[in-house]
């Protein structure tokens, strides 16, 4: 690092974009590509204040779109460099081609995607349509409830990618205007620090090195690619162990725990809300308020939403009765990814809880404590049934007459 | 490397189907280095055969050649063989038969010209076409 160290308070006052920026710095990026879209553009623009000040010394190029972002990356990641990149929803859209180059050429690069709604109609606000847009790219997929955690995974995810096992992109998801744009106190780590943990660069076969000529980007047919995509597979699957040991590693470093599969309440719980992003930490208030009314709800959520940690949530939910699984994002003609994947990991389990899918919080939609207390009071009594009293799908919180599908 | 890419398995390949150009580092002067004294990797498009695209072919006559190097210049898959400065032939296993190499070629008669495939390049060589006089098409 030549550039200037930033001297940090023991607490500041983040919000998520900010987190993203400071973490991209820290990281000391070598390329950093640069095309703003509400509600993520503060990241890029936070870090190119930094880049005009001095504290940041590898490139920041402006492109002409998100396409052209994310093929920057790319390039640069071949080339050899540390690469990142901020998006959000429509820009988020239109790297999707190039996001599935990144992770088939294996370039561990980190995109901060600041999830929002895909238009139409059009909407700034967040819900999980673009992470879900995504989830087949080939990309390790991270989930922040909150600005700490922002911060902390987006650090991480650099060291997870860049991991010689794995040597695949990272996505640092957040809540758009919920996280990016909440102002909240965030502890980070002194710039060193920071960039020990992850450590230097590491490049493989980086197109710069003239003694190792080597092509990328290469057309294989149906004698290779199908080859190519079972390592592409297997090295997302590796990502577990090496997670876990970058969650060891850094718990140890600042005492913040995190888990593949983030849980509360639990142990001995009946039911249990399965949701991502910032609706879990509203979603463990109403637990807590529910234990008087004699409701032992739990609340869980997959840190990693790709690879999709199916045998951890199996474990987890074996003695759950019934489960809301909670999707944010439209699910265009059949049940929710959330759901979909939740009940892939419980059908072949011993124990398999009745489960309810929900729609919600599109387009930036409020979803309320009041609002969850009454989904979890729904699920105890699924609970005590033994069975889902209704449809299976309903979209939560929708004005007019209540929309519910999917009945046995 | 070790083994061929014919025998290797899912797990043996190389992260991001990265091909490699040359067997070791290259630690010497490649621009004053022969092809045929490179080591190259077997996933080397060196190695691979795509010749078998072309329909029509170049074939080359040495009497009229000067030399000037056009064709090598213009071929765009290198298909042309050129040795200080000399002409030596077009590389078949490489030629893909787009006759751009004929076109830039400045004698007269042309040093090159496009038959077909099936054609004998001796018997090409019989039906070259007499000089062209000034303002002849
Ligand atoms: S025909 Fe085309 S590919 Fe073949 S030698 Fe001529 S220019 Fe090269
Ligand atoms: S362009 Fe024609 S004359 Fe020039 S080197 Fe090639 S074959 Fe010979």
């Amino acid at each position: 690092m030549n550039s200037k160290q930033m001297e940090l308070n023991e607490v500041e006052v983040w919000d998520g974009n900010t987190c993203n920026a400071q973490a991209l710095r820290q990281a000391s990026v070598d390329v950093v590509a640069a095309y703003p879209i509400t509600p993520s553009t503060n990241t890029v623009e936070n870090y190119a204040t930094f880049h005009a000040n001095g504290y940041v010394d590898g490139e920041f190029i402006m492109v002409e779109s998100e396409h052209a972002a994310m093929s920057a990356c790319v390039g640069a990641a071949a080339a050899g460099g540390r690469v990142a990149t901020a998006t959000s929803s429509q820009g988020c859209a239109l790297m999707v081609e190039v996001l599935y180059q990144c992770s088939g050429m294996r370039l561990p690069a980190v995109l901060c995607l600041v999830n929002r709604a895909l238009a139409a109609p059009l909407n700034v606000n967040g819900d999980h349509s673009d992470m879900y847009l995504t989830r087949d790219a080939g990309w390790i997929q991270l989930d922040s409830f909150n600005a700490q955690n922002a911060y902390d995974l987006t650090l991480m995810a650099f060291k997870i990618g860049e991991h010689m096992d794995v040597r695949l992109p990272v996505i640092s998801n957040q809540d758009g205007f919920l996280t990016s744009h909440t102002a909240q106190t965030v502890r980070p780590l002194k710039d060193e620090v920071a960039y020990n943990f992850i450590g230097d660069y590491v490049p493989v076969n980086a197109m710069l090195d003239f003694s190792k000529p080597v092509t990328h980007g290469v057309q294989t047919e149906h004698d290779w690619h199908f080859e190519h995509k079972a390592k592409q597979h297997a090295a997302l699957q590796a990502a577990f162990p090496v997670v876990e040991e970058v969650f060891k590693e850094f718990k140890e470093l600042t005492g913040r725990e995190y888990n593949i599969v983030e849980t509360h309440n639990l142990e001995g719980a009946d039911v249990a809300i399965i949701c991502l992003g910032t609706t879990y930490e509203t979603a463990t208030i109403a637990a807590d308020e529910l234990k008087e009314e004699g409701i032992k709800a739990a609340v869980v959520s997959p840190r990693l939403f790709r690879p999709f940690p199916l045998t951890q949530l199996a474990q987890k939910l074996q003695n759950v009765k019934a489960i809301a699984c909670m999707d944010r994002s439209a699910p265009g003609g059949t049940v929710g990814a959330l759901y979909n994947e939740v009940a892939g990991a419980l059908i072949n389990t011993e124990a398999r809880p009745v489960m309810r899918n929900l729609i919600y919080g599109l387009g930036g939609r409020d979803i309320t404590v009041h609002e969850l207390k009454d989904i979890f009071r729904d699920l105890a009594k699924d609970a005590e049934n033994g069975k889902i009293t209704g449809k299976i799908q309903r979209l939560h919180g929708v004005r007019g007459p209540e929309l519910s599908f999917y009945e046995l | 490397m070790s083994k061929s890419i014919k025998d290797m398995g899912w797990d043996e390949l190389v992260p991001g189907a990265a091909l490699y150009s040359f067997d070791s580092n290259v630690d010497y002067l490649m621009a004053e280095t022969q092809p045929e004294d490179r080591t190259y990797c077997e996933t080397n498009s060196k190695n691979a055969y795509v010749g078998d695209w072309r329909v029509i072919k170049p074939v080359w006559n040495s009497e009229l050649c000067i030399d000037c190097q056009n064709c090598w210049v213009f071929c765009p898959d290198t298909a042309i063989i050129s040795r200080e400065k000399e002409m030596k032939g077009v590389d078949y296993d490489h030629c893909k038969g787009c006759g751009i190499c004929v076109q830039v070629c400045p004698t007269n008669p042309k040093s090159l010209l496009m038959f077909n495939e099936t054609e004998k390049n001796e018997d090409a060589l019989t039906k070259w076409p007499e000089k062209k006089k000034k303002g002849e098409e």
